[in-house]
């Protein structure tokens, strides 16, 4: 089997897995989940062996592994579709097969394979836990298994399907494709309980968000392919004359040239697909989704999809940009809205209370940080933390998946209604549950960028480095305070979580979840630590030349002209180094001692501006002003009072009466008159009426018949003499 | 020899008699008897006519001899029905043999 081959397979399994588990094996729970994540260790198996050939094929960038075939015939020529694995594809294969292997094998321990079937568990509801009685009579509550077990390995089954899809090809449309496989996917994920009406507004919120991103991204498609004739990534982004045609061709639109247009466009799609402001709004509620995956999913798998695209489509954003000169316009839009959400995001992120929703709004942040670093043209720092976020933040999403599932454990144990979720309820984790804390810990710290040792640090490092070596102070200051707050955060929710004492009688009945969630956490704290390790720069004192910056080398190859690595200065150092311990210290010296029921320490500081905080900056309610609500009353007042009833109603109406009349009309003069009384009955009435007449004739006498018939022979001859013959 | 008036008048008046009885009688039988005298008024017409106007042939006589067999024919049919009516009504006047009637 050649390489291609293997590509073209690595997205197979997963959606076999899909159809296999709907149509056959959905009784089948065991062999539902082995089925999923059977096909998911082939997908992996078969993308780290191309990731090996990839890595191992030298000037990669310049000869991708690619394979294409004519899918289309389009007029005179065809439309190629196909896959191509270059260095971003093969790095983000990489991330993207140990996340997806471990979220698979995660979920069985998450949805309790093995635990008695639930009570009163219906499906499209949360499972709410069994009673069992052990073997000395006592009655216990105890995690129950998730109703709708195979309907999720089938789901997330198909999710791989779409991103595996969108990773391996080798053009917009077929990225496409996966990616609107992906939003329906999470659409059915986070609609999973759609018993529940938060999670069915979620699924729907979601989608909608999402498509206003996916309208755009589609025109830009379009468009790209008006200009171009092609999507082929390299007819477009590795093709220098394509590249400068489309730079130089003014758009006629808001002065962009066309590149930048079509990159705008594109970029609006990622915007939606990554929640950045301001379609961000999606990204919070999906948390209702079954906890965590399917929150992972989202949060670290399907919102890399949208930096992804952005990255690929960087040679289109930047064509036209002059070589250490001013950034292009449609750069300068990527830039300000990526450190805006990376700032806004963090702010937000210190004000919940809510486990998973801190963490979803750190990756918002995250995802503005790598919009960023795109915007200042930093390409390999953006791809860079793309890959580090994606490893710890699925770590953080898991851990915090394994915290919920442990506090759920001590809920249902001491029959305590609290809500599992809230890090208030939490406290003194790191006793019961030991591996979830230490793995949380490494994935946490490498969110808040803690020094050398995290993957976080050396990607962070390397976008503040960027920013600061080409002089965007504005996108340096931003992206350092939202450090700042990022490692704040961070360390208040691993302080309120693991440390202390427990708050609540459900936190001290917490225990540490089983081998098949651990285990994930394991996996993923090992890349959260080490994968920052294969791009330390160059010139970074001491370390730096030890290990070589193997990933720039690699990644950079994607472009045509190779980036060149930033000098060294030593003062984004030190601000990364300030901001990561600092924001880690505060978090700590002002979580430190908790007691239960105690209010936020934060929310006396800010005074109103915590409410504001809290509430997301009021963004629900301002869409709902500016949107939801004029769509209902359009739909209702406008739609369905007025032009649907009045107007189209009273239009059917008084066609219908038209009818009504024109039809009365011809019933009463022409059918009933005419037709039926002069036609119908007329002619028979009159053949009636002449049989009458003529039936006395038949008398039965022989005699008169045959007087009848002389008397006609008599008269036709003498006509026949007098008239015809004419004799006289 | 006798001119061929005489025979064609002789003829047409048996016709007149023959048509008359058939349109006069009552009884069947005689309506019969009547069609029989038109026939035979009819074969003499056909005899005469060849006699004096084509005596070398032999088509008249055939023709005179092919209406005597089918007035044997039909005397045959026609006296059988009247059998037949008489068994079924009990009575061989024409008047009454009405069935056919509406």
């Amino acid at each position: 089997m050649t390489i291609e081959t293997l590509v073209w397979l690595i997205p197979l399994p997963p959606i076999l897995a899909f159809f296999l588990i709907v149509l056959l094996t959905n009784k089948n729970k065991g062999l539902s989940h082995s089925i999923a994540i059977g096909a998911a260790l082939l997908s992996w198996a078969g993308s780290m062996a191309v990731f090996w050939q990839a890595v191992n094929t030298p000037e990669l960038g310049k000869n991708p592994i690619v394979s294409t075939y004519k899918w289309l015939p389009l007029g005179d020529k065809w439309f190629n579709i196909g896959v191509q694995i270059d260095p971003l594809s093969a790095v983000t294969l990489f991330f993207v097969a140990w996340t997806i292997l471990m979220i698979f094998i995660y979920s069985v321990g998450y949805n309790n394979y093995g635990q008695p079937k639930g009570d009163h568990d219906r499906p499209g509801l949360q499972p709410h836990g069994a009673t069992v009685i052990d073997e000395n009579g006592h009655r216990h509550r105890v995690p129950s298994i998730e109703p709708m077990y195979s309907r999720f390995f089938a789901f997330i089954g198909l999710f791989a399907f779409g991103m595996y899809t969108l990773v391996v090809s080798d053009n917009l449309l077929t990225l496409f494709v996966g990616w609107e496989i992906m939003g329906l996917c999470s659409y059915l994920l986070i609609g999973f309980w759609y018993g529940k009406p938060s999670a069915r507004a979620a699924m729907i919120k979601a989608f909608m968000t999402t498509r206003v991103g996916d309208v755009f991204m589609l025109l830009g498609v379009v468009y790209l392919y008006a200009q171009t004739g092609t999507l082929n990534y390299r007819d477009i982004f590795y093709n220098e004359a394509t590249l400068h045609t489309l730079a130089t061709t003014p758009s006629g639109i808001l002065g962009l040239s066309t590149s930048g247009l079509i990159g705008l466009l594109l970029f609006i799609g990622a915007v939606g697909k990554s929640a950045q402001w301001p379609l961000h709004v999606w990204l919070p509620d999906a948390m209702e989704g079954p906890t965590p995956v399917s929150a992972m999913i989202h949060a670290a798998t399907m919102v890399s999809a949208g930096v992804y695209m952005s990255i690929r489509v960087f040679p289109l954003i930047s064509a036209g940009m002059q070589e250490g000169g001013q950034v292009t316009s449609a750069m300068m839009v990527m830039s300000f809205i990526g450190a805006f959400t990376a700032l806004f995001a963090a702010t937000i992120a210190l004000a919940q209370n809510d486990i998973k929703r801190v963490l979803a709004y750190s990756t918002i942040s995250q995802l503005g940080y790598m919009m960023a670093a795109l915007g200042i043209g930093a390409y390999v720092a953006a791809t860079f933390h793309l890959i580090t976020h994606a490893f710890f933040k699925a770590l953080l999403f898991l851990g915090s998946g394994s915290v919920i599932h442990g506090m759920e454990h001590g809920v249902l144990h001491t029959d305590d209604s609290i809500d599992p979720q809230n890090m208030f309820n939490m406290g003194g984790l790191r006793k019961k549950m030991p591996i979830t804390f230490w793995t949380f810990l490494a994935g946490g710290f490498a969110l808040s960028g803690f020094p050398l040792i995290t993957a976080g640090f050396w990607s962070k490092d390397e976008i503040l480095a960027d920013a600061f070596g080409h002089g965007h102070w504005a996108v340096f200051l931003t992206l350092a305070i939202a450090a700042l707050l990022t490692a704040f955060y961070t360390m208040r929710q691993i302080t309120l979580t693991f440390l202390g004492e427990p708050r609540t009688k459900a936190a001290h009945h917490a225990q540490e979840t089983p081998w098949t969630m651990t285990f994930p956490l394991v996996i993923l704290a090992v890349f959260a630590i080490g994968i920052g390790w294969v791009g330390i720069p160059e010139h970074f004192p001491l370390l730096g030349g030890l290990i070589p910056n193997w990933f720039h080398e690699f990644v950079g190859g994607t472009l045509l002209e190779h980036p060149v690595g930033v000098e060294f200065s030593p003062w984004p150092l030190i601000t990364s180094l300030v901001v990561a311990l600092g924001g880690l210290a505060l978090g700590w010296t002002v979580y430190r001692d908790i007691p239960a029921n105690a209010p936020d320490p934060v929310e006396k500081a800010l005074g109103p501006v915590h409410k504001v905080l809290k509430n997301k900056y009021y963004f629900d309610e301002l869409y709902d002003f500016l949107f939801v609500k004029p769509a209902f009353w359009f739909a209702e007042t406008f739609t369905s009072l007025w032009m649907d009833r009045k107007v189209i109603d009273g239009f059917l109406h008084k066609v219908a009466q038209a009818v009504g009349i024109i039809g009365n009309f011809f019933r009463n003069k022409i059918d009933k008159p005419i037709i039926n009384e002069f036609f119908g009955d007329g002619i028979g009435n009159s053949v009636k009426q002449i049989g009458q007449d003529l039936r006395p004739i038949q008398t039965g006498k022989i005699q008169q018949y045959m007087m009848f018939g002389l008397s006609v022979i008599v008269f036709s001859a003498l006509f026949f003499y007098f008239f015809v013959l004419k004799p006289f | 020899m006798i001119p061929i008036s005489w025979y064609l008048i002789f003829a047409a008046a048996l016709f007149a008699i023959g048509l008359f009885g058939v349109l006069a009688r009552k009884n069947a039988i005689a309506i019969l008897m009547g069609i029989e005298l038109m026939l035979n008024s009819v074969n003499i017409n056909l005899v005469a006519f060849w006699r004096y106007l084509n005596p070398e042939a032999i088509n008249g006589q055939v023709f005179a001899i092919i209406v005597l067999a089918v007035a044997a024919a039909e005397v045959a049919v026609g006296l059988a029905l009247i059998i037949s009516v008489y068994r079924k009504r009990n009575t061989i006047v024409a008047e009454d043999i009405d069935m056919l009637k509406f």
